[in-house]
């Protein structure tokens, strides 16, 4: 059991960065970029993403299929999938050690179930335990923006990405940014109450991953490095 | 708004006076409650009652991928507590919140109480759990059926010829030894189920004795809510006007 340099977030070992933000606001990108310097200064690096698993996703076309799911059990069967992946990907290596890599992390739960109307403190106690990151960033961008990034890579609008279960509109595109919108509010808010680290995504890939790398510097400040390179999870 | 749940408003459900009455009965595996499920909805649909029995893990959405945990042990004890609850949820959104608003009598054979139990008993807080589960609606009566965990041996060897693998908790590595396993594990659910009957108000019944003698207690506890013409006899229902209560401080088991 190591028990040098515990994170004064959250007690482990190892150290917790989670990024957060819309879809197609650039956090996956930045992500593996800082992950990878990271890696080449020297430390051990594990990244994880929060994408639906087939646990989730099996569920979640059966459900869709038979038009069972309501939010209550989508928040639910979200939770389960990331107490998975909590329990299975991202404690190991916080407890051995690692920098911890999140592409998504609880917040993105918070912000998604409170758009769909669940009642916020209820979330919040189910993922209670998820340990406070050392650092969350929050890629702040107008949902147009990543609406326009989503077509010009022609990328799929996924259904509840949307909120087509929510009935919000019958138009694809008028729903995806009418729910974003209430997901984007949501994130502006819990920025605020949850001491994010909110990072103007709106610029160049760049300046932004220089930013980053300056904002993690002092929480590195003595934290050991190791002979591995970077593990993707 | 929250009257009829734990504290927790359902999202999409407006209507939270149904008029339907939902009646529990806990307890452990072969403390006779299927049984008194049989009896009981026998007895009320002769009285004239719709009856649907909901039980555990039998909901469509996610019993596959529960099945599937169990073969495999793979998934963690929070996971599995999560999964329960999506399972759970899936039940009281899809069947026992519809039979209700039609007026049925859902005869729930274990409820909410197991899968916290279950779900501390592994590590989960007291706490945690309560509050995971306050989006559950509020049963009109809990009958707890409490027998000893000699008497649930002895029914599980006549019925099975052996002890369960989960009802001995022998994922909780408590004993190498099934049997030594059993007491154990069910120390420690009873213990859960003891707060639980405070909290929670549960009816107790002596599970120890023969069928017949359980089910004219159960009847008796049973009939009131039927009395009135049937409407608004909710005896249970507690302090209706009174803001929920918030939960008490974490009290890990």
């Amino acid at each position: 059991m190591i028990r040098e340099n515990p994170s004064p977030k959250h007690g482990y070992p190892g150290r917790l960065f989670v990024f957060e933000g819309l879809d197609g606001s650039g956090k996956s990108t930045q992500a593996a970029l800082l992950g990878k310097w990271l890696a080449s200064q020297g430390y051990r690096v594990f990244r994880t993403e929060w994408n639906s698993s087939e646990l989730v996703s099996n569920t979640i076309r059966r459900g869709k299929k038979k038009g069972l799911l309501t939010p209550t059990t989508f928040s639910l069967m979200h939770a389960t999938d990331f107490a998975d992946r909590f329990e299975r990907t991202i404690l190991p290596p916080l407890r051995a050690g690692y920098v911890v890599v999140c592409d998504r992390y609880s917040y993105t739960a918070f912000v998604r179930d409170a758009a769909r109307g669940c009642d916020p403190d209820w979330v919040r106690t189910i993922y209670s335990f998820a340990p406070t990151p050392d650092v969350a960033f929050y890629f702040r961008v107008p949902v147009r923006v990543t609406l326009e990034r989503k077509i010009a890579s022609r990328l799929k609008i996924n259904y509840y990405e949307a909120g087509m279960d929510m009935g919000l509109s019958e138009d694809l595109h008028d729903s995806y940014e009418r729910f974003q919108g209430r997901i984007k509010k949501e994130y502006d808010r819990i920025a605020v109450t949850d001491r994010m680290t909110v990072v103007d995504s709106t610029r160049a890939v760049e300046p932004i991953q220089a930013e980053l790398r300056t904002a993690v510097r002092p929480i590195l400040q003595g934290f050991p490095k190791g002979e591995t390179l970077l593990h993707d999870g | 708004m929250t009257d009829r749940t734990y504290g927790t408003r359902l999202p999409g459900l407006s209507n939270t006076d149904l008029g339907g009455k939902l009646i529990v009965i806990e307890g452990a595996d072969g403390s006779g409650r299927s049984t008194e499920v049989d009896l009981l909805k026998e007895w009320l649909e002769i009285d004239g009652h719709a009856v649907v029995d909901t039980g555990l893990r039998r909901s469509t959405l996610v019993s596959e991928e529960i099945d599937r945990a169990k073969r495999g042990h793979t998934l963690g004890a929070t996971t599995m507590a999560l999964l329960y609850a999506a399972d759970f949820g899936d039940q009281l959104e899809n069947k026992i919140v519809p039979a209700l608003s039609a007026g049925s009598t859902v005869l729930a054979d274990r409820y909410i109480y197991t899968l916290m139990a279950r779900a501390i008993v592994r590590g989960a807080s007291r706490d945690w759990a309560r509050r995971l589960y306050a989006f559950a609606f509020r049963p009109d009566l809990v009958i707890f059926f409490d027998a000893r965990p000699e008497i649930l041996l002895h029914r599980s060897i006549g019925k099975y010829g052996s002890l369960d693998y989960w009802e001995s908790g022998m994922d909780l590595c408590l004993s190498r030894d099934l049997f030594e396993s059993f007491f154990l594990y069910q120390d420690r659910l009873a213990r859960e189920f003891e707060w639980m009957t405070r909290e929670y108000e549960f009816h107790t019944v002596d599970a120890n004795r023969r069928p017949e003698l359980v089910h004219a207690e159960v009847r008796a506890l049973v009939a009131p809510l039927y009395q009135r013409g049937g409407k608004a006899a909710r005896p249970v229902r507690r302090s209706a006007r009174a803001p929920v209560k918030p939960p008490a401080p974490a009290s890990s088991g």
